[in-house]
């Protein structure tokens, strides 16, 4: 209630501060084999209602970022080393750890990709939803296993009643994502981060499971952070986009500007990689090399090993993200030439 | 559930057949009873002949076996050769261990189980470092050094304890014996939970856990206990089999008159009623242990469950 009071509050009286804002946000791996700085300066808002989608490869530090905002990182090797995470205008990193604890599952929550491994073997599904209503609003058993089985009935799972006691591993992938779908949104979360939701699943499966988290979404006007490297996902469900590349933010644009015309060389690679219908026959242009290790980030630019504009300045001075539209930035010396190119 | 109790019962015939068919014959096909009877002195070919043909001794092993496991299924486990019934023996041996081992099964449970715990949440730290190192030197000292040392410390230097058990053999008096009986097996449960809790900590339920935003208590317990604890309690559960038999150096140390010390006395005196019918009986905990571990890890992991 108290929560609930207080974001109607700052609704009022700040109107135009996001639900979430990442700022300059460094999280490091303190390993044995040196330091990874996973991510380097990463910023980017949430607003309610707003799907953002980011995208990257494995290892672009976008699930890293997910976990720091959401306190999950583990800790060590992982350490947030600077930056700040401001949820409806409060800093999560130096709150308190219990009212951190709080917030988290009922305010912000997550999706997990693999939900047969995120999900508890040993205890039945229903027990597992169950558990955010009585520990978060300190509901009765009874109730709150009654609030469970609603729940599940609410993302479409059949039989939801009967199905309760069952666990985990008797479920099909795309239940048990549902599942982990209806534990994040069981008490209505401000926002949702979804960490690549539908890549073990079928792709049939996929888009239904993306239909439903977009129909939740709309019904519930969450803030929703899409991660993924799928750019297909990411075509029919998401606002804005950010490109993540090596612990960095490279790109960020709405969708329909970015798929129109990308403002930098690795997303309009990125574009390019995807087999498309009307190119078939003609060459599939992959990106050539690999992503910097994360122990050893190249001067300069870090995509410049692997990017075909690289000139003497990309080797020598990082670029910061350039204003190229409103609501558009780029981190790239060639923004300009690379938006011609593609336009 | 129910097909899964029958199937298991079912195989423990076979090799419950089969181990003791193989005490039986390495007892009375290996050595010559009729002749341990008489000790030293030779007996009289047709005394000896005479008893031969009342023990069935003169039949092919297999009958004899038979005979053996008809008597055994009808509670007669026969005589030791002084004339004591076997069962008597087992009715004053069993209850003495039975109290022994569980004396070291409940050491086992709350100190392994707790110090494995505690140093798997820690894993790393200096805690976990001198637990590791603990129960390092537990494993490494056998039972009958620390037996010994212990019975002279807490017994005989500082009289804290009895150093001998009385032949009632209160719990009490079995504190000190059961400690050492369980000492090994607490080391390797503390090593067993605590790799378990160190590795299921990292597991994605736990992180899904913390996301959900339950306390780090709720966490621990309800969530990483449970999955980690699967593997410790198939350990304890088989070393309930193990305890029983197992037990024969600690109570020689501090003269318990259990089953070992039992078994112990009929292997020297060549006693082969007494040794082949503890064994059996051995045979039959060590079964029963194991069903009970199959049927515990099918209530605690529902994926064996519904397998």
């Amino acid at each position: 209630m108290h929560e609930a009071q207080e974001a109607a509050a700052a609704a009022v009286t700040l109107p135009d501060v996001p639900l979430l804002d990442v700022r300059d946000l460094h999280v490091e791996f303190r390993t044995r084999d040196g330091v990874a700085k996973a991510v380097n300066g990463v910023s980017y808002g949430v607003r309610a209602g707003e799907t953002l989608a980011v995208l990257g490869e494995s290892g672009s530090g976008k699930s890293v970022t997910a976990q720091a905002v959401m306190g999950i990182l583990d800790s060590p090797p992982g350490h947030v080393t600077g930056g700040e995470v401001l949820f409806r205008g409060e800093d999560l990193l130096t709150m308190g750890g219990e009212r951190r604890r709080r917030l988290r599952g009922a305010k912000l929550s997550m999706i997990f990709q693999d939900a047969l491994s995120a999900l508890n073997p040993v205890m039945s599904v229903g027990a597992q939803l169950a558990e955010m209503y009585s520990v978060h609003d300190g509901m009765t058993r009874k109730d709150s296993r009654a609030k469970a089985v609603q729940m599940m009935e609410r993302v479409r799972i059949p039989a939801a009643k009967e199905r309760a006691g069952d666990y985990p591993h008797q479920f099909s992938g795309g239940m048990r994502q549902r599942i982990m779908i209806a534990m994040a949104l069981a008490l209505e979360p401000d926002l949702v981060i979804a960490d690549e939701p539908t890549t073990a699943l079928d792709v049939t499966v996929q888009a239904q499971v993306m239909d439903l988290l977009a129909e939740l979404q709309r019904e519930y006007r969450m803030g929703l952070i899409l991660i993924t490297h799928d750019l297909g996902v990411v075509a029919d469900v998401a606002d804005r986009i950010a490109v993540m590349y090596a612990g960095r933010i490279v790109e960020t644009a709405p969708v329909h500007a970015l798929y129109a015309a990308p403002a930098h060389p690795y997303t309009a690679g990125l574009l390019g990689s995807i087999p498309r219908l009307d190119h078939k026959g003609k060459e599939l242009h992959a990106i050539k090399g690999l992503p910097p290790s994360l122990t050893d980030i190249p001067a300069g630019c870090p995509f410049n090993p692997r990017c075909p504009r690289a000139q003497a300045i990309c080797r020598t001075d990082r670029p910061p993200l350039f204003d190229v539209a409103p609501g558009r930035a780029s981190a790239c010396h060639f923004w300009k030439e690379t938006l011609d190119d593609a336009g | 559930m129910g097909r899964y109790v029958i199937r298991r019962l079912l195989q423990m015939v076979p090799v419950f057949i089969g181990s003791t068919f193989l005490i039986f014959f390495m007892v009375y096909a290996l050595g010559d009873p009729v002749a341990a009877l008489f000790g030293d002195k030779a007996p009289d070919p047709a005394t000896a002949a005479r008893i031969r043909q009342e023990l069935y001794l003169d039949e092919p092993l297999w009958k004899q076996y038979g005979h053996y496991m008809g008597q055994i299924l009808s509670g007669n486990f026969g005589t030791a050769f002084n004339g004591q019934p076997v069962t008597e023996l087992m009715a004053d041996a069993f209850p003495v261990t039975l109290r022994l081992t569980l004396v070291a099964i409940l050491f086992e449970i709350v100190f392994g189980i707790t110090l494995g715990v505690l140093s798997g949440l820690r894993r790393g730290r200096s805690a976990d470092t001198t637990v590791l190192l603990l129960t390092l030197i537990v494993v490494s000292v056998p039972t009958f050094v620390s037996g010994y040392v212990l019975q002279y410390l807490f017994g005989v230097k500082w009289g804290i304890v009895s150093p001998s058990v009385s032949p009632e053999a209160p719990f009490d008096e079995l504190m000190l014996p059961g400690i050492v009986l369980a000492l090994t097996s607490l080391a390797y449960v503390t090593r067993l939970s605590r790799t378990s809790i160190a590795e299921n900590s990292r597991a994605d339920y736990v992180r899904t856990a913390v996301a959900k935003g339950l306390p780090r208590r709720r966490v621990v317990t309800r969530h990483l206990l449970r999955n980690s604890l699967i593997p410790v309690v198939t350990f304890i559960g088989t070393d309930i089999g193990a305890l029983m038999g197992g037990a024969i150096v600690t109570e020689r140390i501090f003269n318990i008159h259990g089953v070992g010390f039992q078994l112990y006395q009929g292997i020297l005196r060549q006693n082969s009623p007494t040794v082949v019918g503890f064994v059996t009986i051995l045979v039959i905990v060590f079964l029963l242990a194991n069903l009970l571990v199959d049927l515990l890890y099918a209530v605690l992991d529902p994926r064996i469950r519904y397998a």
